[in-house]
């Protein structure tokens, strides 16, 4: 990596200060993704702001909604029995996101923050329709997501916490690509009080969408069914070495049929 | 004492230093005053070099040193040498075109090294590295086997018309053509054998370092065989003679076959540690290994078998491009010949076999030995071929295996293709399979997994290989411009422990245990105090390294040797000591005893007075219990078996899941069985990572989309079955172990076995071959496009 500067401030307000007055600052959070960025020189901060001392972690649970503080790792997500009482579909995502080692290190605002196409807790929040607290406001989950690699989040801004409503049932459904075992296709299911929201991750060029068409019929009659005629189109979709759009589009299909049939 | 001799499966006595992070790698190892270096590599797949400006890297903070292939050249480095020569059809040598340790002129695949910045730090190396300015002009790549060899072409090596390295055969043409034209049914196929990047767990690395007061350099490498390195280096590229070169290989961290090679690295740190007079290191980072390690396989063939009426193999026949990268890496000619094209018997009788190579340039990393080296390649393309002949004729799977086996009796067997295979016995591995395998028990499975919408698939692959490649002789006459014998030196301390130096090397395989048993064994001394020393050319006499599952068969025998020569001596002594006739004197269980009295010495006995010669034969005798053993074998070694693969496939995604894997080979005499287990569940790991994950792509450009673990898929415990390990032995006949060689046989045998069984999951949908790796994709694809043809249809 480059030589930057680095700092760990201790409060929030001066997090947001060091972030906003520099440009080419960095927030570090669990660094499972910016660590291996400035390993392989692809960007070059003046500054690495540490966020592991503002205390922004957690998960409290009131009523039918859930707070997650954003540097809570997946690890801890994974493992917290009041959202898996809640929200059981959202500690099992948790729990499939990279390797152990990762999911002790990275955390749920490093990761929607980042916004990688094939990240598995945009899904989540897109579909729980949650919402990103940050120092400054909060943002509908249907704001926040920008494009690939690209959010509402303002420069400085940060994620301090992200609120889910818990839903009836849900499910998500990962295709992992095999090397990465980041998600090929991924799809996240959860009905609410009379509708059903359907996030799809992995599989489109613009990240993160919801599937309207699916979300539609589900809303009407919630089984696997209810979709088994619903082709995704390939037009917009990614294509790799592992899985090309056609691919990913049939997979869509798979992945949302068996979310819906695995809700909880 | 416990039984710790040949057949116990005593632990691994390297595995605590491992375990507790006290091995001792070549990046552990720092040298006083040591700088770094950093290779500024081509991103380019294929461009001439117009100008390389190194000014500001030069001038950049903590740079001692920029040096780029002029710099080299003029200084009379040589280029890195190719260790075998192969001839075309015509006779006429193959192309051997030059391997600059540092490009010169043009650039011949991305990662091809441009210039080396050395600098106090590595840090401050990579930074002065971007500083390099370099003015190229890009060409066009010849990217994959089929763009090269395709008329106009880019040109890999200007003078190197059409790419092609060498245009080699094996057979007689004529005789086998008129063999097909007879036959009564032709079966063919066309294969691939993707291209695969090895990544050992440790990174290559290299430290060179240079004495001032006494002129010696000493080379710290990642190597499976320090004294060939010395030797190419040496003699070759920076005219060190071997008296003045110290290669030290130390713990290796899994090497894989692609340590074996000489590479770049290498000598730009031993040659920059001589002109800068400081030692000087370099460690791959692993998108390096990913451009610069030597890969493995990548071959298109096609392949025929003509067959009689009732399913009798008459003719083989085989045509295939095999891939050599941009530049030939040490031992890249003999893979797809000598290692690939005379296993093509397999374990069949087939009577006439004629194979043809023509071995390509591209603009892709050189290609070389990786684990099973041409075997695998052989293994796939006969068991998938012959799996295709069952499905041609309508004949059992299993029954045209029997059939065309060579019988247990028919040993010594000369197959067409220049080998005798001097032992095995396939039917009885087959059965050993089969049974282990519940293969009877498979319709069953099958149709409990339609139920659950599961297509459910068993494969078989019944194989042979060959290992420790020799004789030199033979060998020599084949291409090979070096002896390929062992070397061991067997000390008997005063006080009777011993310390074996071994010119074998171990890199994860477990040799400082498996061949102190054989001092166990033979010498009758406590495992604990037997020590095996490897690695070092100051240390070993010589030795060929390891390589080719060779180390027990060629190294462990020159052991036995050696050993041999420490009891007739030990008997001489004995029998000076007990007043005995020489010939009186029996040697068992660590004691001298005189036949048919009680009198008894042991070894320490005899060693003490080795060292200690007061009573002494010291006019007929030398002092010491010290004793060397050079020895070359009278063929390979030819291990073999079965392996069964049961596998489901998951018909919405193509999922596959491989849910049983049995392997029963002949390895010859086992030494350790655990370490002959896990030697074959790891070759199995990497077969079966070959056959469902692993794949090196390149675009059409050149550019390697596969470059790192985020894209090239190694195998993942939780990707593998349960696999089961049991052995059926026949002896090697010609060493005095019985040993043939375990390294390789798990990934030789394997992947063939698991295509087999997708094959057969998929029959119903018509399919008769896939190609490797057999992603979802691939196998979503078949079950999509191929309604299934249900059997009452
Ligand atoms: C081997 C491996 C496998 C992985 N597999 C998966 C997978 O299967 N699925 C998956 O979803 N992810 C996967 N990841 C990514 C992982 O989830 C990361 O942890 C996550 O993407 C980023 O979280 P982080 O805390 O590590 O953020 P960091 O790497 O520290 O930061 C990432 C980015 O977010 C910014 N940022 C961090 N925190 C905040 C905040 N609170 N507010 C605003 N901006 C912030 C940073 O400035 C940086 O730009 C994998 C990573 C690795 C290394």
């Amino acid at each position: 990596m480059y030589d930057f500067a680095y700092q760990k401030p201790s409060s929030l307000a001066d997090a947001v200060k060091a972030l906003s007055a520099d440009p080419e600052a960095k927030a570090l959070a669990g660094g499972m993704t910016l660590i291996p960025v400035l390993k392989q020189r692809l960007n070059k901060p003046t500054v690495v702001v540490d966020l592991a001392k503002l205390g922004l972690v957690g998960v409290s649970v009131s009523g039918n909604t859930v707070t997650i503080s954003g540097m809570t790792t997946h690890g801890a997500v994974a493992g917290d029995a009041g959202l898996k009482g809640k929200i059981p579909s959202l500690t099992e995502l948790a729990s499939h996101i990279g390797d152990e080692a990762v999911r002790h290190r990275g955390t749920i605002g490093g990761s929607l923050a980042n916004n990688d196409p094939a990240a598995d807790y945009p899904a989540a929040a897109l579909a729980l329709g949650a919402t990103i607290k940050t120092d400054r406001r909060s943002i509908k989950a249907d704001d926040f997501f920008q494009g690939m690699f690209a959010t509402a989040l303002e420069q400085g801004e940060l994620i301090t916490a992200v609120e889910f409503p818990a839903p009836e049932k849900g499910a998500y459904e990962k295709f992992r690509n095999p090397a990465s075992r980041y998600a090929i296709v991924g799809v996240y299911v959860a009905k609410t009080a009379g509708r059903v929201r359907v996030a799809v991750t992995g599989a489109g060029q613009n990240g993160v969408f919801r599937h309207t068409a699916m979300e539609q019929a589900l809303s009407a009659n919630f089984a696997p069914d209810a979709i088994a005629g619903i082709a995704t189109p390939p037009d917009g979709m990614n294509s790799d070495i592992h899985a090309s759009a056609e691919y990913r589009a049939h997979l869509v299909g798979v992945m949302a049929k068996r979310a819906v049939a695995r809700a909880y | 004492m416990p039984f710790e001799g040949i057949g116990a499966s005593v632990r691994r006595k390297e595995d605590a230093r491992f375990l507790s992070g006290r091995g001792n790698y070549t990046d552990d190892i720092n040298r006083p005053g040591q700088l770094h270096a950093f290779i500024r590599r081509s991103d380019r797949p294929h461009a001439r070099i117009n100008s390389i400006d190194t000014t500001a890297a030069a001038k950049a903070p903590g740079v001692v040193a920029v040096y780029t292939g002029a710099d080299m050249a003029a200084d009379n480095v040589g280029g890195l040498p190719c260790g075998w020569q192969i001839h075309n059809k015509d006779g006429s040598p193959m192309a051997e075109p030059p391997h600059p340790v540092i490009a010169v002129g043009k650039v011949r695949h991305v990662g091809d090294p441009v210039a080396v910045v050395i600098a106090d730090t590595k840090q401050a190396a990579k930074d002065a590295a971007e500083l390099i300015v370099i003015d190229y002009q890009d060409l066009p790549a010849a990217a994959s086997l089929r763009d090269a060899v395709a008329s106009g072409a880019a040109l890999v090596h200007d003078d190197v018309p059409g790419n092609i390295c060498y245009d080699w055969h094996i057979g007689d043409k004529a005789m086998i053509d008129a063999a097909f034209a007879g036959a009564a049914k032709v079966v063919k196929l066309d294969l691939t054998n993707n291209r695969l990047i090895p990544n050992a767990m440790e990174p290559r690395a290299a430290v060179g370092e240079f004495d001032g007061h006494s002129g010696d350099y000493t080379l710290y490498t990642t190597s499976q065989n320090p004294h060939v390195i010395r030797l190419l280096m040496g003699a070759f590229v920076l005219h060190i003679p071997e008296n003045k070169l110290r290669v030290v290989a130390p713990d290796v961290g899994g090497g894989f076959g692609s340590k074996i090679y000489h590479y770049a690295e290498e000598a730009i740190v031993t040659w920059a540690a001589g002109k800068l007079r400081r030692p000087v290191k370099w460690t791959a980072e692993r998108n390096e290994s990913f451009m610069s390690d030597a890969h493995g396989r990548d071959h298109d063939s096609t392949a025929e078998m003509a067959l009689d009426a009732n399913g009798n193999f008459l003719a083989l026949r085989i045509s295939t491009l095999a891939n050599m990268g941009g530049y030939l890496s040490t031992f890249a000619p003999c893979i797809p010949t000598y290692l690939y094209a005379t296993l093509l018997a397999g374990v069949y009788k087939t009577p006439l076999i004629y194979c043809e190579v023509k071995a390509v340039f591209t603009n892709t990393v050189p290609v070389d030995a990786y684990r099973g080296a041409g075997r695998p390649e052989a293994t796939f393309l006969l068991e998938r071929l012959v799996d295709a002949c069952a499905h041609d004729t309508g004949m059992d799977r299993v029954a045209i295996r029997r059939q065309n086996f060579i019988a247990a009796d028919a040993f010594p067997y000369q197959t067409p293709v220049a080998l005798q295979y001097d032992s095995g016995n396939y039917q009885a591995t087959l059965d050993g399979c089969l049974k282990a395998a519940d293969y009877a028990g498979f319709e069953g499975r099958r149709a409990a997994a339609a139920a659950r919408g599961k297509l459910r698939g068993i494969g078989v692959s019944t194989y042979i290989e060959a290992c420790g490649i020799a004789p030199s002789a033979v060998v020599g006459s084949l291409g090979a411009r070096a002896g390929l014998y062992e070397v061991a030196n067997i000390k008997v301390h005063p006080t009777g422990s011993v310390t074996v130096y071994t010119g074998t090397h171990s890199h994860g395989q477990g040799h400082e245990t498996t061949l102190a048993q054989l001092v166990c064994e033979q010498l009758g001394v406590p495992i604990e105090q037997v020590d095996v020393v490897h690695g070092d050319t100051a240390k070993i006499p010589f030795g060929m390294g390891t390589y080719g599952s060779r180390s027990l068969a060629v190294g462990g025998t020159a052991m036995v040797k050696a050993m041999d020569k420490i009891i007739a001596k030990g008997k001489k002594i004995a029998a000076h000591l007990m007043e005995a006739s020489v010939d009186d004197i029996e040697f068992k269980d660590n004691k001298f005893t005189v036949a048919g009295t009680d009198k008894v010495k042991s070894l320490t006995d005899i060693s003490l007075a080795a060292y200690v010669p007061h009573n002494y034969p010291i006019d007929e005798l030398e002092p010491g219990l010290d004793e060397t053993a050079f020895y070359d074998p009278k063929n390979f070694t030819f291990p073999g078996g079965c392996h069964i693969a049961e596998v489901e496939i998951d018909r919405d995604t193509g999922i596959v899941e491989v849910v049983n894997f049995v392997a029963v080979d002949d390895v010859g005499r086992v030494i350790n069985p655990m370490i002959v287990e896990g030697q074959v569940q790891g070759g199995v790991a990497q077969g079966i990572g070959q056959a469902l994950l692993e794949h090196a792509v390149y675009d059409s450009s050149g550019q390697l989309l596969s470059g790192s673990m985020m894209d090239y898929t190694m195998p993942r415990a939780d990707d593998l079955p349960n696999i089961t390990v049991a052995t059926e032995t026949t002896l090697c006949t010609h060493n005095p172990l019985g040993v043939k060689g375990c390294g390789e046989v798990g990934a030789i045998g394997s992947p063939p076995a698991i295509i087999n069984a997708l094959v057969d999951a998929l029959k119903a949908y018509g399919v008769r071959h896939i190609e490797m790796p057999a992603t979802p994709q691939k196998l979503w694809s078949i079950i999509q496009g191929g309604a299934p043809r249900m059997a009452a249809e």
